[in-house]
Order: C-alpha cells, then sequence, then structure tokens
C-alpha cells in the first residue's frame, strides 16, 4: 500500500512543479519520506480504534495471551454479552434521547432567536446580542454550584430532562452566533416578497427562513450531536440513578463492573462508539467541516 | 413577535447568565456547607494560596496545567502545521489521511481515556508488549502509574485525540492562500524550508491565532480524560491533577472543608477572568501585525 501511495506522491508533486536539475532520486526522496511521515501518523491515530474493535471480537484469555494479536475466530457474543449483563440498553437509549431531544430543541429556539435579532430591528436586539455573544467565553462548567442548586429546587435533579436544559443551555450562544452570522449574510428579498403576498412572520420563519438556514443549522446540528453524545461532565453531575445514565457516564459502571472481563470491557467501549463511527463514515466532509467551521 | 427570542432568552437567563453570576457573587462570600455567610473580600482567594494542603494543590494543578498547555501547543499546533503542510504538497490520498487524522475527535472523551488506560497498563498493556516485542524492552514502564510519567501520558493521549482537527483547521487555512505566491517564490528558488518558514508559517496567522486560543482554553478546562484516566485526585500522588478536577472535588466534596464552596467558586472566578483574559491577550498579539498579500 505504502508503493502504490508514494507514486501517486511523486506523479502529484511533479504537477507542483519540481526543479528539473535535481536527479531523480533526490526528487523522489522527500516524496516517499512524506508519505512515510503521513502513513505513520495514520497508523497512531487509528491502531488504538482498531484494537479497541478487534479485542471486542476476541475472548479474554485470547487478550491476555497476545494483546496485539488479530481474531482469529470472531466472537460476537461479546456484544450481546455485554448488551444483556450490563444496563448498556438503557444507557443507550438515554444518550439517544438527550442527544435527539436537545439537538431539535435547541436548534429551534436558537434558529428563532436568531431570526428575530437578525430580522426584526427593535431598540434592545444590539445589546440582545452583545448579552447572548457573552456567553461563547463563559465556561458553563465553572457555575456547576449555583446550576445544581437550581436544578435541586426545580425538581430537576437526576432528570434526563434537566440534563437536556443543561445541553441546549451550554450551547444556546455558539448556535446563535453561527446562526445569526449566516442570516445577516442573506438577502432579505425573498423573505419580504413573502410578507407582501400576506404570510405571516412565523410562515415566513418556517417556511422561507428555514429551508435557507439549512447549511448553518446543520453545521449547529454536527457540533452539538458529537458535543451531546459525548458529555460527561453534567450528566456526571446531574445523574445519580444508573437507570438514567447516558453512554459516557454509563461507561464508569460498565468499567468497575467488568474490570477483569477484558474482552466485554472492549465491546462496551466498541458499541458505545459505533453510532459515531457510522456517522462518520457515512457523512466524513459534512462532519470535518461542520466541527472545523463551527470552531468549538 | 417577541415569542421569537422569549424561550433562548429563557434558558440563557436562567441557566446561564444567573449560574454564572451567582457564582461570581459567591466567591466574595464566606460558606458553612451550602449555607452562605458573611461578605468576607478577598479571603477566599488567600485562602486557596495560604491554606494547607490546598495551597499545594492549587499550585500543582497551576503547573500541571501549564505544562499540559505547552506540550499541547507543540503536539498540536507545531506537529499538527508539520502534518498539514505535507497534506497540502501531496494531494494523493489527502481525503483518507484526513478522515483517519479526525476519526478518534468524535469519540467520547471517557471511551478514549479507558482504552488507552488498557493500552498503557503495565503487564499486559499493548503498548509494553509492543516494545518488548521491538528489543525495546528497557523503555517498557508503569506509564500511568508513576508520578513521573502519568502527566505526559494523558497529555499524549490528549494531543492525539485533537491532532487531527489542528491539521484540519492548518489545511484548510493553507489552501485558502492564493497559489501564485508559492509559484513565483518557488521560481525564485526558494527552498521547501524557506518556503514553510517565510511563506506558510506568516500566511497561516489566524490558524494558529485561533488553535492556540483553542489549545489554551480546552487544556485549563482539562477534565473528562484525566478523570477518566487518572480519577478524581489525578493520580499517583496528585501527579496528573488540573485545576479543572480540583474545582471539582471543592464543589463536590473531598477537598476544601466547609468553606468549600466559597473557594470553588473563587478558582472559578479566577479561572473565567484568567481564561477571558489570556485569550484576549493571544488575540491581541496574533492580529497586532497584519501580514498583507
Amino acid at each position: 500500500m505504502l508503493t502504490t501511495t508514494t507514486t501517486t506522491g511523486v506523479v502529484g508533486r511533479g504537477h507542483q512543479g519540481a526543479k528539473r536539475t535535481r536527479g531523480n532520486v533526490r526528487r523522489r526522496m522527500p516524496a516517499m519520506l512524506s508519505y512515510a511521515v503521513l502513513v505513520l501518523f495514520a497508523i497512531i491515530e487509528m491502531y488504538p480504534i482498531f484494537l479497541m474493535v478487534a479485542n471486542s471480537l476476541r475472548d479474554d484469555l485470547d487478550i491476555l495471551s497476545n494483546p496485539l494479536g488479530l481474531p482469529t475466530q470472531p466472537q460476537f457474543g461479546n456484544y450481546a454479552e455485554i448488551w444483556e449483563r450490563s444496563n448498556f440498553p438503557a444507557y443507550f437509549g438515554n444518550s439517544v434521547y438527550v442527544t435527539g431531544v436537545g439537538v431539535v430543541v435547541l436548534l429551534l429556539i436558537s434558529s428563532m432567536a436568531a431570526f428575530y435579532l437578525a430580522r426584526f430591528s427593535f431598540r434592545w436586539n444590539k445589546a440582545l446580542l452583545m448579552v447572548f455573544m457573552l456567553g461563547l467565553t463563559l465556561p458553563l462548567k465553572l457555575a456547576v454550584v449555583p446550576l445544581f442548586m437550581l436544578m435541586q429546587s426545580l425538581d430537576l435533579l437526576d432528570t434526563r430532562n434537566g440534563l437536556i436544559l443543561v445541553l441546549i443551555a451550554e450551547r444556546l450562544s455558539f448556535a446563535i452566533f453561527v446562526l445569526y452570522g449566516f442570516f445577516v449574510t442573506l438577502p432579505r428579498d425573498i423573505e419580504e416578497a413573502a410578507l407582501v403576498d400576506g404570510a405571516n412572520v412565523w410562515q415566513v420563519y418556517w417556511r422561507v427562513a428555514m429551508p435557507v438556514m439549512r447549511p448553518a443549522l446543520a453545521t449547529v446540528a454536527i457540533v452539538s450531536i458529537v458535543g451531546m453524545w459525548n458529555e460527561f461532565f453534567f450528566p456526571l453531575v446531574f445523574i445519580r440513578s444508573d437507570e438514567l445514565r447516558t453512554i459516557p457516564l454509563g461507561m464508569l459502571t460498565i468499567v468497575g463492573e467488568f474490570s477483569t472481563e477484558w474482552a466485554l470491557l472492549f465491546a462496551g467501549l466498541t458499541l458505545s462508539s459505533v453510532p459515531m463511527i457510522i456517522a462518520f463514515v457515512v457523512l466524513a466532509r459534512q462532519f470535518m467541516e461542520g466541527l472545523t467551521e463551527g470552531i468549538r | 413577535m417577541h415569542l421569537f427570542v422569549i424561550p433562548a432568552l429563557l434558558v440563557y437567563a436562567v441557566f446561564v447568565l444567573y449560574p454564572v453570576i451567582l457564582t461570581l457573587f459567591n466567591s466574595f462570600f464566606a460558606f458553612e456547607g451550602l449555607k452562605r455567610g458573611a461578605w468576607i473580600g478577598f479571603d477566599n482567594f488567600t485562602a486557596l494560596f495560604t491554606t494547607p494542603p490546598l495551597d499545594t494543590r492549587v499550585w500543582n494543578a497551576l503547573g500541571n496545567n501549564i505544562q499540559i498547555f505547552v506540550l499541547s501547543f507543540a503536539l498540536q499546533c507545531v506537529v499538527g502545521f508539520l502534518v498539514a503542510s505535507l497534506l497540502y504538497q501531496y494531494r494523493g490520498g489527502r481525503e483518507i489521511f484526513k478522515a483517519a487524522y479526525f476519526l478518534p475527535r468524535l469519540l467520547s472523551l471517557i471511551v478514549i481515556g479507558f482504552l488507552w488506560q488498557i493500552i498503557f497498563s503495565p503487564n499486559v498493556g499493548a503498548l509494553n508488549q509492543f516494545l518488548e516485542a521491538a528489543g525495546l524492552g528497557a523503555l517498557a514502564q508503569n506509564w500511568l502509574g508513576s508520578p513521573s510519567t502519568a502527566l505526559y501520558t494523558v497529555i499524549f493521549v490528549e494531543g492525539w485525540y485533537r491532532l487531527g482537527f489542528s491539521i484540519l483547521v492548518f489545511l484548510a487555512s493553507m489552501q485558502a492562500i492564493p497559489g501564485a505566491i508559492f509559484e513565483a517564490a518557488r521560481l525564485d528558488g526558494a527552498s521547501r524550508v524557506r518556503l514553510l518558514w517565510y511563506f506558510m508559517l506568516p500566511l497561516t496567522r489566524p490558524a494558529w491565532m485561533i488553535l492556540t486560543v483553542l489549545t489554551f482554553i480546552a487544556s485549563f478546562e482539562m477534565f473528562d480524560l484525566v478523570y477518566a484516566m487518572q480519577g478524581v485526585t489525578g493520580s499517583p500522588f496528585y501527579s496528573s491533577d488540573t485545576l479543572g478536577l480540583l474545582f471539582y472535588r471543592l464543589a463536590f466534596g473531598g477537598e476544601g472543608g466547609t468553606a468549600a464552596i466559597g473557594l470553588g467558586s473563587a478558582l472559578a472566578l479566577m479561572l473565567i477572568v484568567g481564561m477571558a483574559l489570556i485569550s484576549g491577550l493571544m488575540v491581541f498579539f496574533f492580529t497586532r501585525k497584519r501580514v498583507e498579500w
């Protein structure tokens, strides 16, 4: 594999205009070396994930006697076993619920707010925008003590909906920032035409503005899905009951319970990563663009 | 019509502004458990740095966070820049490389922490086994269990997690530079190293700024990964403790006694203000000189 990529590399480099006076070898060396470095980094980044999946298909004895080996007879039973012997199905359901509801509600209220801030010109809009943007610099995790007491008095501790509210709040400034930034670059013509045609503002928001907002909504959605699915700190603080835990918090229970059964541990780690890995394989470009554009 | 902004404003005011403001406020009060007592000015702040054993914890964690930032900068920004410059030059397989580098960023830090914990485990872990097999058995050690290596091992994993993100940001920044600049320089006979140093480096300044600030913030907010790998006290013997863990212990028990909430709020205030200030300084430093094309 190394050799084939290297040859394409040399071609690619020639296209970039290497100096012809140099010898053949001297011209190929940097290209081969560069590809060797690129491949080395790819191995470092991928190998642990590969190891996790490979070991989830082996049995304990096999892993312990030969930690670097490959699965000879894939044991898919590990997945079934961890699914049945732990609370994993509950964790999985909770993560799906929290992430799903959280992202949908976040998109809805942040796009409404961005629409309001970008399309109406009330006196206080500038100040309001500033207040929302302030949140970009405030790490909400450091305000967890008053938040905890607030949740207690609202009876939201140890509930999934309470957790969702906090996860939405944490991302609200970011979402409004991205959506507002997108809104102001869009011409108002179509929206105004719709108003002239007798549509009310709600119809304009839902039928005209939302569809053209799709790229920005996708960015916010991807950043939030990855963030909420993997969120650990707030579930750690707010969720007590084991059956209400999301996957990252549930992994604490699983690691504690199966610390000596490595095959099951690897199966649990793999199962919890599979949804993100599949989503990434299908939508790699959107994920990479979304997460680097919607920086942070 | 105001209904458009009211849901967001309500959530934001109740779940962001109120707790943040209350945290800043609390840091100036004495606490007895959950009960707020008298106004005590800056006593919580001085107590953090003068009451043993808390003072050693604070300095220790601060020192660790600074090391985390400096080494993460090297591992993520400097290495990321170099890898990105290679990717920029060689087109073949670029998308595959990008995806391979980026994938770890999508996994939970808890999963990553546990996964690497197993890889680093002293006797049957994959790393030590690999070193033995490669004839480097002398290098094998108890990576996470020894105070001299634990912090650096965690920093390595953090770098592993975030490297792909830096590479992608740098690459996007390089691709935005007009190619004519490089053609001209190359025709003038500039070497690769010179191209990298005199053109690529200054022209990717905005990416350096964003990544430096993000690396700084991530380093000082570090929590999930150390928690998963080294536990809530940053074992062994607090050698991988961070301000994030220390804050958590102050807020939810285990450190600081009955006055903990006031102390934790003071620490939170210093972190909020400190991080905003230093991030601001970084932005100022990076935007002071503009490069013209």
